[in-house]
């Protein structure tokens, strides 16, 4: 009975897994006629155009096969023809659109059809959307000359059209399908082969506005597919930029940039004068005014491009940020010009007088150009601009092309600073990140650091660590500037202690870049004295170790600065050094044996060789197929162990390392399951010793997750192996079970999956199956037919002697990769001092972690807390939990919720990060699956978690609750 | 011939009791009805008799405007409506609605129970007042009566501050009161669409300043305070109670905010709790800042910013105090200004203007040792600053603005004469608009063209676009209609339906010519001939030969014949249409030069 029960389930899974492509062939042959034909006598039944609405709304929702649009079209068809409801025509000319797009249908048969009833058309919607049905299918049949030609000439016709609907249609048709080669043959009609530029400009002055700004649209699709656009376009787009209507002169703005992209070079006149100037500079100047438009999509548009103009001459682009101040027609100086003067002069700035600004010459009056100055102050309009879009925009502008010119760089710093002080958070932090990034090009000069230093004090964390960085590669000019920045960094770690981390970085770098700055203030900070020994400075203290760690920095590289050390001195860098090595560098200390043996031999080893003592030692691994079993172990386990070390060495092959050893470890754990004795006794015995086995499998499959998940730049081709790896492991598992267990009903079900597990397998990697010769998946798929009909003792004997056989497979190294790993800096952990909290109610805990290497980590980075009775919680953190630092880094600034009920004793709370992980999901959409909706469940949910964080334990007290 | 007419009471090349007249397309409107702070007497106010000598003012203004509660743009309206007498409606926008009558009723109290003066308005008589404003929301499309609408644009001078379009068929004029180009703390930018106006009258307070970016200003206004702070000194804002203050309280507020400060800002109370209480109420005339995050906190609703007590002057430590009023020359400010003098820790900031004699204009010009009342000599160490916070457009605002309406010519008011001849020059060169730039009591005509809108018939509109192919917005097109003007309505309809309507029969006109052709062949061969002629010459219009000899091009037929009396001439017979009138005797003219000879060999 069991055996024939047994048969049963085995029949009814093949036909599941082999006869899968023939079932849906099938079904697909029987449904196309009654998919069109359903539609047919729903048309039919349909008494009022209402009705027949509904049917075709029903209709849309569920897909359509390739084989069968074809039927559904000419239905669709049919009754257009008969149809009188204008909005059902509508609604059978955007199925049609819709019909056209579906992959593997090619359109090209109902391309006749929509044209014949668009000459019939008179409903303007109506023929608007069977245009948008023709782009549909002229962009399917891109490759198609003559029914692009086709299809322009029908759109020509219909430009005259009242309608702005069809006009806008006809001007997107031109702009998607217009030819782009100039010299196509001509049709055998003799058809010249239309200008669609000259087409399409001719609608720039149209009536409608929306028919105006499609045309422009139109001509950057043109340019966006590569036509190349004619230079006497930028007069016509110029005329555009004093349009009534905000979107015609938004899109204006990009033609004319799109223009003086093409033609920088040119020579344009300047009106109303002999002059002439570079295309380029004239666009510029006419972008800039558009700055102050008088709306602000325009303006943010404007701005945005202004950024990407970086062929304009220098003496354009400092006119942006001159405003030419004048005051009762005297020409003024700037505050930022008072502020340079006041500096270089060497004086103080003693506070201002009244009249200290008063404007000093006269001003020409004829001279002085109110409006068409061109690019003048552009910038100073669009940093002082009531929308914070638009200053957003600007300071993004400033910084691209302050990157590209560093006078512009020098010239634009102090308005970059005033945004410092915008009111909008954003907007700040905008400007300190843009500071950051053309602090190459600049020296700050002390006014400036001064206002720079005065954001330091900001309540707002983002603000204070984006400008610590900032501070991390700013060029100080003088050793005031330096003794400035630390003072206000001190003042800034008092108030805000958590800081620290970020401070102590932030002065890192300032001291390794600024040692000759650093050297004459040594004495003063670490108030040492030419004749006392001044009292030994708190170690612990934050403030002197951010001292300590700039003037080391700073020391490194002036081999002179160690002599102005105090002994102590040298004991606290022994120190550092040991606790704070990230931070402290290895100093070389002459003369002193206690230090200079705790330096480690600073020779940094040429990447070459160990990295071809990586590749060598694998090779010898993988050429090793068929050594005797404790000649395998033994090499595997050596290289494991170079390996580990090697990471351990070089950190920037950490990550390739790590993930071989890994590998080799799987390895390694499978070979020494297979010797185990188990196999040659017979099974019942050996119930209790199958524990190594079936533990090497657990292992194996964790193994497994953790190269899959928790390395990013992890290829198609390594995650072929893992899974691979993993089948192995899972065959093991079955293997060790069936040796294990008596019942059979259990193997039935462990065969089924594990065969299931196999066709995953072959679905996801079909591509990838000719690389896997002689490997284990390459043997079970061969035994595959035998395997489904055979009985769960047998498959397991065929797996087994399968797995002995299969050859270990080659670990293709992927480029880049990098392990994960994640800090805990806060809650630090050590603390004595218990979180109080009343029991039964919530208490927040800060978590604050930076995050390396992990990809996607809003998804996939939990928080686990572990309470001491063994309660573990997994937190999600919300998307704005996550801050993104630099590439690669993250940092995680969350509040986790600690309660519990039952809890009277102080106790400790573990928490760490986890990484969570889907195998599912990295699998591509197989397409039976599409459109279910199970598989975007499938996809959200969490398969499994890896621990990727030391786990930091805190300090919980409960209070009694007061009755 | 149709005109606008503008003549200013006040702030005509002046500053002070803005008023102007203006009269369009028949109607009388009055723009702002100001005090002028310089003077004591009658010359305070306009001169409300220019406008009507005898008579009530009701009869000859159809209404007034008020572009914001500013004394020198509302101070007399009082006066003027319940002492002079006007009963008409006065429209101003709803802050300004609610903020006016508590500024005047404070120059009331000045006026009367500081100076004594008789003959003022009183209490009542703002009530009375204000009972007769109408409030007007920002785009909100106006109609006073049937022809005049007027229309409120942001002017972002103080909160309230609009722009008005006044408009008249199709006439308008664009005055905009007071208006700040570049937004502040608390407000927008000024701002209005093409409109395209006839006339824009604008304020020209800066017409020959281009001033430094504001966030030089604001740092160095914050940094200064921030530094005194820190050092533990006091630091003394003397200001007016509206306006800028809310502006310099947003600004320490947010920068307190920010810093995590602790050191207390106090505001002295009066005026200014019942003005916050509205700058709280009127949050949509804010800038973009407040608005987006009023709904999680009122940025009006200080947290650090409290009510000041006489007392917390003698407080020990930092603070932070707003005293009025803002040029020091009396009040609580000054109490306080000579308490703190004595100390170099302590600061004052001058945020404004001060006039002539007043102790805060003595102290900014350097002076060191004041002589207070009763032979008092305060000598001074405390720091003296001075920052300008203004809310006016500078050149370049003023320039920006007229650029955005596109007017067709522009008047200066508010603003001295010799600023304004630069600016109207500038503008005259710039946009190539006439500017003028009137006196007080001095009239300027603008002569406009008005346009008649004249209603088409959509059935002819689409024929007759149906006709052109490409659209060309330069060309001027030919258009075949009825012209029916009808109680004082113009429509164009086709000539049919203007026939249908009217009931009348239709009349064809026919002109009919003969052309002499000197030809001696027969009547066939000549129409051939013609027909072959016309085909080549006219080739984009129907040429066609009809059997029975006669020629057809479009509706004109053309009929050869035989002459009378000499057999070697033949008669061309040319008959048109009215309608086609000009093709007509295109071609007329046409067969008049001839035919060409003959290709075939005949005689």
């Amino acid at each position: 009975m069991a055996a024939h029960l047994k048969k049963r389930v085995y029949e009814e899974f093949t036909k599941v897994v082999q006869q899968q492509e023939e079932v849906t062939t099938k079904k697909l042959r029987l449904t196309k006629p009654s998919k069109s034909a359903a539609l047919h006598t729903d048309l039919c039944k349909a008494a009022s155009p209402a009705d027949a609405l509904q049917y075709l709304l029903q209709f849309a929702r569920k897909p359509v096969e390739a084989e069968s649009v074809e039927g559904v079209v000419r239905i669709l068809l049919e009754h257009y023809y008969k149809e009188n409801d204008p909005s059902v025509r509508l609604k059978i000319a955007s199925l049609l659109g819709l019909l056209s797009k579906t992959a593997g249908f090619s359109p090209d048969c109902i391309m006749d059809d929509a044209i014949n009833i668009l000459q019939n058309e008179k409903s303007h919607q109506v023929l608007a959307q069977l245009l948008d049905t023709l782009l549909a299918i002229g962009t399917k049949l891109s490759e198609n000359q003559a029914i692009q030609m086709r299809i322009v000439d029908v759109a020509c016709k219909h430009l005259t059209d009242t309608s702005h609907g069809v006009r806008n249609k006809c001007l997107q048709l031109l702009g998607n399908l217009g030819s782009l080669e100039k010299s196509v043959t001509k049709d055998a009609e003799g058809v010249a082969v239309r200008d669609v530029q000259k087409i399409i400009g001719d609608y720039f002055s149209d009536q409608d506005s929306r028919v105006r700004t499609a045309a422009i649209k139109a001509m950057l699709q043109l340019h966006e597919r590569g036509l190349k656009l004619h230079q006497t376009i930028y007069n016509q787009a110029c005329k555009l930029l004093s349009d009534d209507y905000e979107q015609v002169r938004s899109a204006a703005v990009q033609l004319i940039w799109v223009v003086s992209q093409l033609y920088p070079e040119s020579i344009v006149p300047i009106p109303s004068s002999n002059e002439e100037i570079r295309l380029v500079d004239d666009a510029f100047g006419k972008i800039c005014h558009m700055v102050s438009d008088g709306s602000w999509v325009v303006r943010v548009q404007a701005a945005k491009l202004l950024g990407s103009m970086e062929q304009v001459s220098s003496h354009f682009l400092e006119q942006t940020l001159d405003k030419k101040l004048m005051s009762d027609l005297r020409r003024k100086r700037t505050a930022h010009e008072r502020a340079k003067e006041l500096y270089s002069s060497g004086e103080f700035s003693s506070g201002r007088k009244w009249g200290d600004d008063a404007p000093k010459e006269e001003v020409d009056t004829g001279a002085v150009n109110l409006i068409q100055s061109g690019a003048c102050g552009a910038f100073v309009h669009g940093l002082e601009d009531e929308m914070y879009e638009v200053r957003i925009a600007a300071v993004e502008a400033l910084c691209m092309l302050a990157q590209s010119s560093s006078s512009f760089a020098e010239k634009c710093l102090d308005f970059l600073v005033d945004m410092f002080n915008d009111e909008i958070e954003e907007v700040r932090l905008q400007s300190i990140h843009t500071m950051r990034k053309i602090s190459n090009n600049i020296t700050l000069r002390e006014d400036q650091l001064d206002t720079i230093l005065g954001v330091l004090e900001d309540s707002s964390r983002d603000i204070r660590e984006a400008l610590h960085e900032l501070l991390c590669c700013a060029n100080v000019s003088t050793k005031e500037g330096i003794h400035l920045a630390l003072v206000e960094l001190l003042k800034n770690l008092a108030k805000y202690p958590t800081d620290r981390d970020s401070i102590w970085k932030c002065l890192k770098f300032l001291g390794s870049r600024h040692p000759t700055l650093v050297l004459p203030l040594v004495p003063e900070l670490l108030s040492t004295h030419p004749f006392f020994d001044t009292a030994e400075p708190d170690m612990d203290d934050p403030a002197y170790i951010a001292v300590l760690v700039l003037i080391f920095n700073a020391a490194k590289s002036c081999p002179t600065m160690p002599a102005l050390f105090s002994d102590h001195t040298f004991r606290h860098y022994a120190y550092l050094r040991d606790s704070l090595s990230h931070l402290v560098p290895a100093l070389r200390l002459s003369g002193r044996k206690l230090v200079s043996s705790a330096v480690s031999p600073n020779i940094t080893p040429h990447e070459d060789p160990s990295h071809q003592f990586l590749q060598q030692s694998l090779e010898r691994v993988y050429s090793l197929q068929h050594l005797d079993p404790q000649g395998t172990q033994e090499l595997l386990e050596f290289t494991i162990r170079d390996l580990q070390r090697l990471g351990e060495l070089q950190s920037e092959l950490a990550g390739v390392a790590d993930f071989s050893a890994a590998y080799l470890r799987c390895q390694l754990l499978l070979i020494k399951a297979l010797q185990e004795k188990l196999w040659n006794v017979a099974a019942p015995l050996y119930l209790k010793q199958s524990d190594l086995a079936s533990a090497a499998a657990k292992q194996i499959m964790e193994e497994t997750y953790k190269m899959e998940f928790m390395y990013s730049g992890v290829e198609n081709k390594q995650v072929v192996i893992i899974h691979h790896m993993r089948l192995q492991a899972k065959a093991l598992q079955l293997i060790v079970t069936a040796r294990t267990t008596r019942g059979v009903d259990l193997l039935f079900g462990m065969c089924e999956k594990f065969l299931q597990e196999v066709d995953f397998f072959q679905r996801c990697f079909i591509a990838d199956l000719p690389h896997l010769q002689d490997s284990f998946v390459d043997k079970l798929l061969d035994l595959m037919p035998r395997l489904i009909t055979s009985k769960p003792a047998e498959v397991v004997k065929i797996l087994q002697t399968m797995l002995r056989q299969s050859t270990f497979l080659h670990l293709p190294l992927p480029e880049q990769i990098h392990k994960a790993s994640a800090t805990i800096i806060e809650p630090a952990g050590e603390s004595d001092n218990p979180l109080r909290f009343t029991s039964g109610l919530v208490v927040a805990l800060d978590v604050d972690a930076t995050l390396e290497h992990v990809q996607d980590p809003q998804s996939t980075v939990k928080v686990q807390v572990l309470y001491p009775d063994g309660q573990a919680q997994m937190i999600h953190p919300k998307p704005a939990d996550f801050r993104n630092p630099g590439p690669g880094r993250h940092r995680l600034i969350t509040q986790v919720y600690l309660s519990h009920t039952a809890w009277t004793e102080p106790c400790q709370v573990e928490v760490r990060l986890l990484l969570a992980y889907n195998s599912n999901s990295r699998i591509p959409k197989s397409p039976w699956m599409e459109g279910g909706e199970i598989s975007t469940q499938a996809e959200t949910s969490i398969e499994g978690t890896i621990p990727f964080s030391k786990s930091v334990k805190v300090y919980i007290m409960p209070k009694p609750t007061r009755r | 011939m149709p005109e606008i007419r503008v003549t200013p009471l006040g702030a005509g090349q002046d500053v002070g009791r803005s008023c102007i007249l203006v009269s369009i397309g028949g109607k009388n409107v009055m723009l702002d009805c100001g005090m002028h702070m310089g003077f004591n007497d009658d010359r305070r106010f306009p001169d409300f008799s220019y406008i009507t000598r005898n008579g009530r003012l009701t009869d000859f203004l159809d209404c007034v405007i008020i572009s914001h509660f500013h004394l020198d743009h509302c101070g007399a309206l009082p006066y003027f409506s319940e002492m002079v007498g006007y009963d008409g409606p006065i429209y101003m926008t709803h802050p300004t609605q609610a903020i006016c009558p508590i500024l005047l009723e404070d120059y009331r109290k000045i006026a009367v129970d500081k100076k004594g003066e008789a003959n003022f308005f009183t209490s009542q008589m703002i009530k009375d007042c204000m009972k007769k404003v109408v409030a007007v929301r920002l785009h909100q499309t106006v109609q006073v009566d049937e022809e005049l609408q007027i229309k409120a644009y942001y002017a972002g001078h103080v909160l309230g501050a609009a722009m008005f379009q006044i408009k008249v068929g199709s006439e308008s004029v664009v005055y905009t009161g007071d208006y700040n180009m570049t937004p502040d703390r608390h407000l927008g930018a000024a701002w209005i669409d093409k409109c395209r106006p006839n006339l824009l009258i604008t304020e020209s307070t800066y017409a020959t300043t281009i001033r430094d970016s504001k966030r030089c200003r604001e740092r160095d206004f914050l940094k200064k305070v921030h530094e005194t702070v820190e050092r533990g000194g006091k630091v003394l804002i003397p200001v007016f109670a509206l306006g800028r203050a809310q502006e310099l309280c947003i600004l320490l507020e947010t920068f307190w905010e920010r810093m995590n400060l602790k050191a207390p800002i106090y505001f002295s109370t009066g005026l200014t709790e019942k003005a916050n209480h509205y700058y709280k109420l009127f949050i949509t005339w804010t800038n973009q800042k407040i608005r987006k995050t009023f709904v999680q906190r009122n940025m009006f609703e200080f947290k650090h910013i409290k009510a000041f007590d006489r007392a917390f002057a003698d407080n020990p430590g930092p603070m932070v105090v707003f005293a009025t009023p803002g040029m020091l020359h009396a009040g609580q400010s000054l109490q306080i200004f000579r308490k703190w003098a004595g100390n170099e820790k302590n600061m004052v900031i001058m945020p404004g203007y001060c006039v002539q004699g007043t102790v805060g204009h003595k102290i900014l010009s350097g002076q060191r040792k004041l002589e207070m009342e009763g032979r008092q000599v305060l000598e001074i160490r405390m720091q003296v600053e001075y920052m300008s916070f203004s809310a006016h457009a500078d050149a370049k605002g003023i320039m920006q603005l007229v650029g955005q309406a596109e007017p067709e010519s522009v008047l200066l008011v508010h603003g001295e004469a010799k600023k304004m001849e630069f600016l109207k020059q500038k503008i005259e060169q710039e946009f190539r608009v006439n500017c003028y730039m009137p006196a007080n009591g001095e009239t300027v005509t603008l002569p406009t063209s008005p346009s008649i809108p004249v209603g088409i018939s959509l059935g002819l509109l689409k024929r007759e676009m149906a006709q052109g192919l490409l659209p060309d917005a330069k060309k001027p097109r030919l258009l075949h209609g009825t012209l029916i003007m009808k109680d004082s309505s113009f429509r164009l309809v086709s000539s049919e339906q203007a026939l249908k309507e009217l009931g009348l029969a239709e009349h064809q006109l026919r002109f009919t010519c003969r052309v002499h052709l000197h030809d001696s062949r027969k009547e066939q061969e000549t129409a051939m001939r013609v027909y072959s002629h016309l085909k080549s010459l006219l080739k984009d219009h129907c040429v066609q030969h009809l059997p029975d000899g006669s020629v057809t091009v479009e509706s004109i037929l053309i009929q050869a014949a035989a002459h009378s009396e000499d057999p070697s001439t033949r008669v061309l017979l040319v008959s048109w249409t009215y309608q086609d009138e000009e093709l007509g005797s295109y071609l007329t003219s046409l067969l008049k030069k001839g035919l060409p000879p003959a290709p075939s060999g005949g005689s």
